[in-house]
């Protein structure tokens, strides 16, 4: 490999590798978003139950 | 405009497809297509997505400004965050162009950077300056101050951009190329054909990727609201 073809690689291995981290800097984002959708979820269901026991006692 | 309203349209996945194969061909061009340049041989290939990323940050940061236009003016709901999220795509592509440049300008000219280089150190300042946007946004509290304050930033430095593009017109070492003048591109035959599909490439991308993000910062602020709710 000459040295123009190392540099060559070099700049277009530093953008794909940008690209790359922005990815995954957005898929963890994404895995904490699902996560907190889980526990709204959860909320939810936890206060439908309550009130429904709070009716059924009532 | 249109065009711009049409994309928008487009679902992400088509538009993630779209970007790679747009990719794939523009590579392809870079590396097996496009003919060495006479001057300065086979290190002239970085100048495909060099130049392209340059013109996307560009874009980005333009697009940023109209956004903040459009909230500045007709209060478009929304049009907040969409100017923060193109102004954080130029960032992440001036990085790129900062990157690549130090690397092309090493191999060319023997210098990873030239403080002397007006045109090196403008897109320094307007890449710093993006970088500033960031200090000013989270500094104030979320609401339509910070709202406001960011669109007047983002505003301001859309009049960098026409600055830093025409300094490689006016500096006066002319040590970096200028590859477009008033009479059009400096160059022809497959060496354009292999720049504008990169060019569109990296656009495609960029336009990907801000929708990505956009996606995912409107599903955070829905979740914020119904947790308070």
């Amino acid at each position: 490999m000459t040295t123009a073809e190392k540099y060559v690689t070099a700049a277009y291995c530093v953008v794909f590798a940008g690209v790359l981290v922005y990815v995954v800097l957005i898929a963890l984002k994404l895995q904490r978003l699902e996560r907190e959708v889980g526990e709204l979820e959860r909320a939810a269901h936890k206060a439908a139950e309550d009130e429904r026991e709070t009716v059924e006692v009532g | 405009m249109r065009v711009v309203s049409r994309l928008s349209r487009v679902p992400l996945p088509a538009l993630a497809v779209a970007s790679l194969v747009l990719m794939t061909v523009a590579l392809t061009l870079v590396f097996y297509v496009a003919p060495n340049d006479a001057d300065q041989g086979f290190s002239q290939r970085i100048f495909y997505f060099h130049v392209s990323i340059a013109f996307t940050a560009y874009a980005c940061f333009a697009a940023g400004a109209w956004k903040a236009l459009r909230h500045l003016w007709k209060r478009d709901p929304g049009a907040d965050l969409e100017s923060y999220v193109a102004v954080h795509q130029g960032v992440i592509f001036g990085t790129l162009v900062l990157l690549t440049g130090s690397i092309w300008a090493k191999i060319s000219w023997g210098h990873w950077w030239l403080w002397g280089e007006d045109e090196l150190v403008l897109f320094l300042v307007l890449f710093l300056f993006y970088c500033a946007y960031f200090m000013l946004r989270f500094s104030v509290d979320p609401g339509p101050q910070r709202a406001n304050f960011s669109a007047v930033y983002a505003l301001f430095g859309v009049v960098l951009i026409p600055v830093s593009f025409l300094a490689i017109r006016i500096a006066k070492s002319f040590v970096h190329p200028e590859v477009f003048t008033l009479h059009g591109p400096n160059f022809g035959g497959w060496i354009l054909v292999t720049y504008c599909v990169a060019q569109a490439a990296l656009l495609l991308l960029a336009y990907t990727l801000y929708r990505v993000e956009l996606t995912g910062k409107r599903l955070d602020a829905r979740i914020r609201e119904l947790r308070f709710a």
